[in-house]
C-alpha cells in the first residue's frame, strides 16, 4: 500500500480498540519473568557453550601479539577466537568501529577474543588469562583541543534528524549584529551511556552453513544484514531472532560485538554459544551519545520578534563517523527570517559515538531550550509568552512548506495552566521551601514525524483468531499491543482474538524500533497487511470489500452478516502487505510537538538538586494507547532528568575511555529522582502521516526535559549554568550564603 | 561436569585437591560442590563450581530465567530474589553460601495465568517498558511493604525511632537499588500504593 | 573470576587458622563488596572461609552500658535496631544512607568495614593503581578524580574509603574487636582501624593476616542530636560525594566526622573544639592540610556546607 494522499476515513477511525488505554498484553509475561530475552532460549539451544568478551586495553594502538597459551590450558575452554582465527570479516553498513579488532585497536574495549568454554565461570576465567602485547599508539581524546581544527560537517542519526554543514536562509551575521536585544552564549552537553538493563546478548546455533540467532535488537533487517555482510555469508542463511528486548535507546539499533562474537564462538566450538557482554565493557565497547560543543546567538527586536538565530555544533567521532545533529531542530522550531545552523565534526579516537534516544535532538534541544530562556529573560518576557511570540505555522527556511499540525502553542498554554505556571516568579533565587530554593522551568518538546517502510503478515485462521507477523520489535514501547489493537481494529474482534509475533528475520520486514518511527510505521504495516486480509475474506465470503463492516466477531454488508471466522472455514486465509510512503512527507514538515514544566528544588546547603514535579503535554497525532504512550514520555522524562543532573561519561584524555564504565560510576535516575509525572495528550489526529494518523512520541518525550530542569535551577538560583551534567559544584561557589 | 561431589563443604581441613583440575585431554574436569536448597517451594539439589552464584544457579541450571542479570555487579537490582523472605541481590551471592535457604524468584511469586497481586498491579499500572529490569521490581516492591510492616527504616524518615508508612517518598526511597532505565518510576510507586493501599 | 575452593567455617579460630596458614585465602560473609571484586579479578582469593555460621549475628549490651554488635549482623538488622535507633540514631541513619535495601539485607557488620575503594581506576583492572599493583602507578592523580580524596591522600593514590557506616562508627569512637588464629583477641580503635594510603595504599586496615573481627562495640550513648548529611548527585543509592555524620547537643558543642574526603572516615578533635563556632570554623579545623585536586577542589567549601546543613538539620530536630 503506498500512502500518498491524506488518509479519509477508515475502519481505525471508529477507535473501538485503537486509542484505548488497554494493559499490554506482554503484560503477564513479562510480570512473570516468563517473556524470553536474548540469552534465555535454553529450550532452542540446550547445550549452549559460554563466551566471553576480551576487550582491547589500549585505545588506539596495534596487538603485537595475543598469548592464548594458558587460556587455552584453562579447564573448560573449548574454542578462542581472535581476528586471526576468524578470518577476514566484512563491515556492516551501521558500524564505523570493526566490531572485532585486532590487529589494529581502534577505541579502548574494543573487542579482540572471544573465549568459549563449557561454562560461563570458565569462560570468563580463561578470559583472564588471554594476554595480549599491545604497541601504543597515539589518539586523539580531547574534544575541545580537537574541534579547533574541526572541518565543517554535515550528517544524518539514522533516525531521521539530519543537517548539512551549513545551512544559511538569509543574512544571519547583518541580522544578528542589527537586533537590538542579543545573546550569544556556548552550552556543552557531555558523552551519555545508553545503559540499557539487557546487557548486548546473543546466543548463536549453526546447522551447517545456517545460522540462528536470538539477539537483543531494535531493527530486525539492519542487524540481519549487517551480519550477513560481515560474516561473508548469504542473508538467507541466517535466522535473526529478537522477540524481546531488554532496553536500547537506539544502543541496539545496530549490529554489535555480542552477535558477531556469539557467531564465530559457535562456529569455533562446534556448537551453540552463548554470550552477554560483561556490563564494564557495555560503555566503551559499544556506542554512546557523543558530546556537544554549542554555540547559539539570537536577535530579536524589542518586542521579543526573533529576526537573528544561529546553533552550531561540534562533536566528534571515530574515523569515518557522524556528527551528533544537535542542530537539527533550530532549523524549524521558531519563526526568524536570519538562519545559520552548521556542524563541526573532530576526529576523536574514543568508543563509537551513534544514535541515542532522539540522537541530534536530545543534546540539541538541551542547548537551544536554555537559550530561549535565556533570551525571554533579557527581553523581561515570559519564556512562554516569548515560544509563543515566535511560534512558526511554516518551515522557516521554505515558507512554502506548511506544518501538518503544529500545537506547540497549546501545549505551552495548557501546560502553563495545568502546571500553576503563574505562581513562578519571574525573578530567580526567591522562592523558598524550608532548605530548598525552589524554581520552575519550562521547554518546548519538538521531534520531527519519520516514517519508514514497514510490512506485516495476517493469518485469520480456522478459530477465528488473527495472527499478524512483522519483523517489527517491542524494546519496551508497546509494539505487541498496538499491533494487536491495530489488528483488532480492522479485523472487528477484541484483543485477545490476536496473536502477534515480533522480531523474526523470517517476518516480513518492518520499520523496526528507533526514531520514533517504529508505532507510526509498523501499525500502518499491519494496517495495509489487515487491508488485504479484508479483501480475501469478503471475496470468500461474497461480499464487496467495500461495503463490508468488520465488527464484533462478523462481517457485515446490508442485511447480511456472516462469523468472521467462517471465511477461514476451509483453511487459514493470510494476506501480507506493506506501507510504502509518498511525498507528504517533503509536501508537509511532520512533527510533534509538547512542552515540559519542572518544578525543582536546589538544596541552599549542598546546591545539589531534586526534581519536585513534572508536566508534559504532547501533541504528537492520535495516540493508539494512551497507557503505554504515557509510559513512553515519563520514561522520556526520567531520562531527561539523568540527562539534566548527573549522566556524563567521563573521559580520560590521557588513557581515551570513559572511565566511569559501570552502574555506579555512570549514573542514572533511581526511583527516589523521579516524582509523580503527569502527561497530557492533546486529541489530535495527523491524517497527513498515515493510514493511523499517529506519530511518535518517544523521544518527544525526552526533547527539552533537559532544559526544562536547566531553566528552573536558575529560576530557583539565579545561577545559570551552561554545562550539562548540572552537579552541585557547577554552582556552589554562586549560590547564597547558607546561613 | 565431573568429579561431582568430590568436594564437600564444613569444618576447615576438608577441603582438598579442590583447584579445578586442568587436563590437556579433550575432556575438561572442573571440580564442582554440592549446594541443596529450596526454590520456589521445590527442593533442588546441585553439584556447581563454587564460583557460581545464585542468580547463575538460578538462571542457566535450574533455567529460571526470570531473575535477569542487569550488570553482575549489584549496581542494578535486575536480580533480586528473595532468601529466606528478603531480598538480596543474587548477582552477589555464590550459591554453595546457600544451603539449606529458601529461595523465592519472580516464577515463585505468580505465574501468566495466576499473577501475585504486585504482579497484577504492574500490569494494571503500566510499571514496566522492556520488561527486563521488571522482575526484580516486582520481587524487590513485594519485599519492601514487608520491610515497612516489620519496620525496617530508611534514609528518608524523619524521625527513625518511628515505623514508616508506605508514603509515595518511602517507596521511591526503598526501592533505589531497582533501576529501571525505561524510567517506569512513576508507574511502579503507584502499582505498589494500590497493592500497599489494598493490604493496609 | 579465578578458582577457589571453599569452606565454611564452625569457629572462629579455625576460621582464622585456615585463612593464616593459606596463601591468598579470605573470609567471606556477605560478599556483596568480594565477589563484585572477583569478577573482575581484583580480588583473587585461592580459598574462601565463609564465616557465615560463626554465630556473630546478635546485639548485645555491654557493661559500659555501649552495644556489642556482631561481625555478621547485617546492616539492615544493624540500622533497625530499637537500640541503635533510639541511642544511636547517626549510625542508622549513616547506614540507610548508604547502598541499597536489597544490597543492607546482605552486607555484614565487618564486611562493610572491609568494603574496598570506588576509585574508577581501581575499579578498571588495566588501570594503573598502586592499591590494586602496587608500583604500577595512580591513575586517578591527574585523571578523573571528582569523587576521590582531598586529604589524607599521598602521591601514590587518592582513593577515597567509600562506607557510610564507617563514618558514623569514626563519629561513635566504635571499637573493632578481633580474634587471631592464636585464638588471642584485641580491641583496635576505629581511628586505629583504616589506614591512610602513604606508600602502601594497598594495605588498608589494621588488620594482621587471618585476623578476624569478631564484633564491633559501641561506648555508652552520649545523647544529642544525631545527624547524618550525604552528598550525592542522585538521590540515592550513589556513593557519597561528601558525607557528615554530626551529633550535636543542645548548647551547640558536639562531634563530627566525614565521609567522602579521605582512605579513612576524617575525624579531627580540633573540628569538634571547633564546632560551637559554626560550620566554617569546623570546616577549617577539619581540612587542615587539604590537597584537593582541580576536580574535586569544591569538596572544601561544600564540606563546610554540609557541616552548615548538619548543624541546621540539628537544631530544627
Amino acid at each position: 500500500m503506498k500512502f500518498d494522499t491524506p488518509a479519509g476515513t477508515n475502519p481505525i477511525d471508529r477507535m473501538k480498540v485503537v486509542g484505548k488505554p488497554i494493559d499490554r498484553i506482554d503484560g503477564p509475561l513479562k510480570t512473570s519473568g516468563t517473556a524470553p530475552y536474548a540469552y534465555e532460549h535454553h529450550r532452542e539451544a540446550p547445550d549452549a557453550a559460554y563466551g566471553y568478551v576480551v576487550g582491547a586495553t589500549i585505545a588506539k594502538g596495534r596487538v603485537r601479539s595475543i598469548d592464548l597459551d594458558a587460556a587455552r590450558q584453562s579447564p573448560g575452554v573449548i574454542a578462542i577466537v581472535t581476528a586471526a582465527e576468524a578470518g577476514k570479516l566484512g563491515q556492516g553498513n551501521f558500524n564505523t568501529a570493526k566490531l572485532l579488532g585486532g590487529p589494529d585497536v581502534d577505541h579502548y574495549h574494543q573487542a579482540l577474543a572471544v573465549v568459549v568454554a563449557e561454562t560461563f565461570e570458565q569462560a570468563r576465567a580463561a578470559a583472564g588469562l588471554v594476554r595480549i602485547d599491545y604497541a601504543r599508539g597515539d589518539g586523539r581524546f580531547d574534544l575541545d583541543k580537537e574541534l579547533k581544527t574541526a572541518p565543517l560537517h554535515g550528517g544524518n542519526s539514522d533516525e531521521g534528524s539530519e543537517s548539512g554543514p551549513e545551512h544559511r536562509t538569509g543574512k544571519f551575521e547583518a541580522a544578528f549584529d542589527a537586533a537590538p536585544v542579543k545573546l550569544d552564549a556556548t552550552y556543552t552537553t557531555p558523552d551519555q551511556s545508553h545503559a540499557m538493563m539487557e546487557p548486548f546478548a546473543s546466543i548463536a546455533a549453526w546447522k551447517g552453513d545456517e545460522l540462528q540467532l536470538w539477539t537483543s535488537n531494535q531493527m530486525i533487517a539492519w542487524g540481519h544484514s549487517d551480519l550477513a555482510k560481515t560474516l561473508n555469508i548469504p542473508k538467507d542463511k541466517i535466522r535473526f531472532m529478537s522477540p524481546y528486548v531488554g532496553g536500547g535507546f537506539g544502543g541496539k539499533l545496530f549490529l554489535r560485538a555480542d552477535a558477531v562474537l556469539a557467531a564465530l564462538g559457535a562456529k569455533g566450538a562446534g556448537r551453540p554459544v552463548k554470550l552477554a557482554m560483561q556490563r564494564p565493557l557495555i560503555a566503551n565497547n559499544t556506542t554512546h551519545r557523543p558530546a556537544t560543543r554549542q554555540r547559539i546567538r539570537i536577535g530579536c527586536e524589542a518586542d521579543g520578534t526573533i529576526t537573528a538565530i544561529a546553533h552550531e555544533s561540534g562533536s566528534g567521532d571515530l574515523p569515518g563517523g557522524e556528527p551528533e545533529t544537535a542542530v537539527n531542530q533550530t532549523e524549524l522550531l521558531y519563526a526568524g527570517a536570519n538562519r545559520l545552523t552548521a556542524m563541526r565534526l573532530a576526529v576523536l579516537d574514543l568508543p563509537e559515538g551513534n544514535a541515542m534516544r532522539a540522537p541530534g535532538e536530545a543534546p540539541g534541544m538541551m542547548a537551544l531550550e536554555i537559550a530561549i530562556d535565556e533570551m525571554a529573560e533579557k527581553l523581561g518576557m515570559d519564556p512562554v509568552a516569548f515560544r509563543i511570540k515566535n511560534d512558526t505555522q511554516v518551515d522557516p527556511m521554505k515558507p512554502e512548506r506548511r506544518f501538518s499540525e503544529r500545537n506547540l502553542i497549546r501545549c505551552l498554554e495548557d501546560g502553563a495552566k495545568r502546571f500553576g505556571w503563574s505562581k513562578r516568579n519571574a525573578t530567580p533565587g526567591q522562592m523558598r521551601d524550608g532548605r530548598w530554593l525552589v524554581g520552575m522551568g519550562v521547554a518546548a518538546a519538538f521531534r520531527n514525524h519519520l516514517a519508514l517502510t514497514s510490512g506485516a503478515r495476517v493469518r485469520l485462521g480456522q478459530d477465528g483468531r488473527v495472527t499478524v507477523e512483522t519483523d517489527m520489535t517491542d524494546i519496551g514501547t508497546g509494539s505487541y499491543t498496538i499491533i494487536a489493537q491495530t489488528a483488532a481494529e480492522m479485523m472487528g474482534v477484541p484483543v485477545d482474538r490476536v496473536v502477534v509475533k515480533l522480531g523474526d528475520s523470517s517476518f516480513p520486514r518492518s520499520a523496526g524500533s528507533g526514531g520514533q518511527f517504529g508505532a507510526g510505521s509498523a501499525t500502518s504495516g499491519v494496517y495495509a497487511a489487515c487491508v488485504t486480509l479484508r479483501e480475501a475474506v469478503a471475496q470468500k465470503l461474497g461480499f464487496n470489500a467495500t461495503d463490508a463492516v468488520f465488527d464484533d466477531g462478523k462481517v457485515r454488508a446490508g442485511n447480511r452478516s456472516v462469523a468472521l471466522a467462517d471465511a477461514a472455514r476451509e483453511g487459514e486465509l493470510v494476506a501480507e502487505d506493506k506501507i510504502e510512503w509518498g511525498d507528504l512527507g517533503k509536501k508537509f514538515q511532520q512533527s510533534t510537538f509538547g512542552a515540559h514544566f519542572v518544578e525543582v528544588g536546589v538544596d541552599a546547603f549542598t546546591g545539589v538538586t531534586r526534581v519536585r514535579r513534572m508536566l508534559a503535554v504532547c501533541a504528537a497525532g492520535r495516540i493508539l494507547n494512551p497507557k503505554s504512550a504515557r509510559s513512553q514520555v515519563i520514561g522520556a522524562m526520567t531520562m531527561g532528568v539523568g540527562g539534566a543532573l548527573m549522566e556524563e561519561l567521563a573521559v580520560d584524555k590521557r588513557f581515551g575511555l570513559f572511565i566511569n564504565h559501570d552502574l555506579a560510576g555512570y549514573e542514572v535516575p533511581v526511583h527516589a529522582d523521579i516524582p509523580h509525572q503527569e502527561v497530557v495528550f492533546l486529541d489530535e489526529a495527523d491524517a497527513t502521516v498515515s493510514p493511523m494518523k499517529a506519530k511518535g512520541i518517544g523521544e518527544l518525550g525526552l526533547c527539552g526535559v533537559g532544559a526544562a530542569v536547566a531553566n528552573a535551577i536558575y529560576n530557583a538560583t539565579g545561577v545559570r549554568v551552561r554545562d550539562y551534567p548540572i552537579t552541585l559544584e557547577k554552582h556552589l561557589d554562586q549560590l547564597p550564603a547558607y546561613a | 561436569m565431573t568429579r561431582r561431589g568430590v568436594l564437600t563443604a564444613g569444618a576447615a581441613g576438608a577441603v582438598a585437591g579442590g583447584v579445578p583440575v586442568s587436563t590437556s585431554a579433550e575432556r575438561r574436569e572442573m571440580a564442582t560442590m554440592p549446594v541443596r536448597f529450596e526454590v520456589n517451594g521445590k527442593r533442588r539439589e546441585l553439584a556447581l563450581d563454587p564460583r557460581t552464584t545464585l542468580l547463575d544457579a538460578l538462571r542457566e541450571h535450574l533455567h529460571l530465567t526470570g531473575t535477569k542479570k542487569g550488570c553482575d555487579h549489584g549496581q542494578c537490582g535486575a536480580c533480586t530474589v528473595l532468601v529466606n523472605g528478603v531480598r538480596i541481590n543474587s548477582c552477589l551471592s555464590l550459591v554453595v553460601q546457600h544451603q539449606d535457604d529458601k529461595v523465592t524468584t519472580i516464577e515463585g511469586l505468580g505465574t501468566p495465568e495466576k499473577l501475585h497481586p504486585m504482579q497484577a498491579a504492574f500490569v494494571r499500572h503500566d510499571g514496566y517498558q522492556c520488561g527486563y529490569c521488571t522482575p526484580g521490581q516486582i520481587c524487590s516492591a513485594v519485599a519492601v511493604l514487608d520491610e515497612i510492616k516489620r519496620g525496617v527504616p530508611s534514609h528518608v524518615q524523619a524521625d527513625v525511632t518511628k515505623t514508616a508508612r508506605p508514603t509515595n517518598v518511602e517507596l521511591r526511597e526503598r526501592m533505589s537499588g531497582n533501576i529501571c532505565r525505561c524510567g517506569a518510576y512513576s508507574n511502579i510507586a503507584e502499582a505498589m500504593a494500590e497493592v500497599a493501599g489494598a493490604k493496609a | 573470576m579465578r578458582s577457589f575452593t571453599y569452606e565454611r567455617a564452625a569457629d572462629p579460630v579455625t576460621a582464622a587458622r585456615a585463612v593464616a596458614q593459606r596463601q591468598g585465602a579470605k573470609f567471606i560473609a556477605g560478599g556483596t563488596n568480594l565477589l563484585d571484586l572477583m569478577k573482575i579479578e581484583i580480588e583473587t582469593p585461592t580459598h574462601l572461609v565463609d564465616v557465615q555460621d560463626l554465630g556473630f549475628d546478635r546485639i548485645e549490651a555491654t557493661e559500659d552500658g555501649g552495644l556489642r554488635i556482631g561481625a555478621l549482623v547485617t546492616n539492615t538488622d544493624l540500622a533497625a535496631d530499637k537500640r541503635v535507633r533510639r541511642d544511636y540514631a547517626v549510625l542508622t541513619r549513616a547506614i540507610v544512607a548508604g547502598a541499597s535495601g536489597q544490597l543492607r539485607n546482605k552486607a555484614t557488620t565487618a564486611g562493610n568495614l572491609l568494603q574496598r575503594t570506588r576509585c574508577p581506576y581501581f575499579y578498571d583492572p588495566s588501570m594503573p593503581c598502586n592499591k590494586r599493583r602496587p608500583g604500577s602507578g595512580c591513575g586517578a592523580i591527574g585523571g578523573y578524580s571528582r569523587q576521590l580524596a582531598v586529604i589524607g591522600g599521598s602521591d601514590k593514590c587518592i582513593a577515597t574509603n567509600p562506607s557510610d557506616m564507617a563514618v558514623a562508627m569514626r563519629l561513635l569512637d566504635a571499637k573493632v574487636e578481633t580474634i587471631d588464629p592464636q585464638g588471642a583477641t584485641r580491641t583496635i580503635p576505629i581511628a586505629d582501624f583504616h589506614r591512610l594510603p602513604g606508600d602502601t595504599p594497598h594495605i588498608e586496615t589494621a588488620l594482621e593476616p587471618g585476623e578476624l573481627i569478631t564484633a564491633v562495640t559501641l561506648p555508652k550513648p552520649i545523647g544529642g542530636r544525631h545527624v547524618y548529611e550525604k552528598v550525592r548527585d542522585r538521590a540515592s543509592y550513589a556513593f557519597a560525594i561528601v558525607s557528615v555524620a554530626a551529633v550535636i547537643a543542645k548548647d551547640g558543642s558536639g562531634r563530627i566526622a566525614a565521609g567522602g574526603l579521605a582512605h579513612k572516615p576524617w575525624r579531627v578533635e580540633a573540628a569538634d573544639t571547633a564546632l560551637p563556632q559554626g560550620a566554617k570554623a569546623a570546616a577549617t579545623a577539619l581540612l587542615a592540610g587539604a590537597q584537593p585536586t582541580p576536580d574535586n577542589a569544591f569538596k572544601l567549601p561544600l564540606v563546610e556546607r554540609t557541616i552548615a546543613a548538619a548543624l541546621d538539620t540539628a537544631r530544627s530536630a
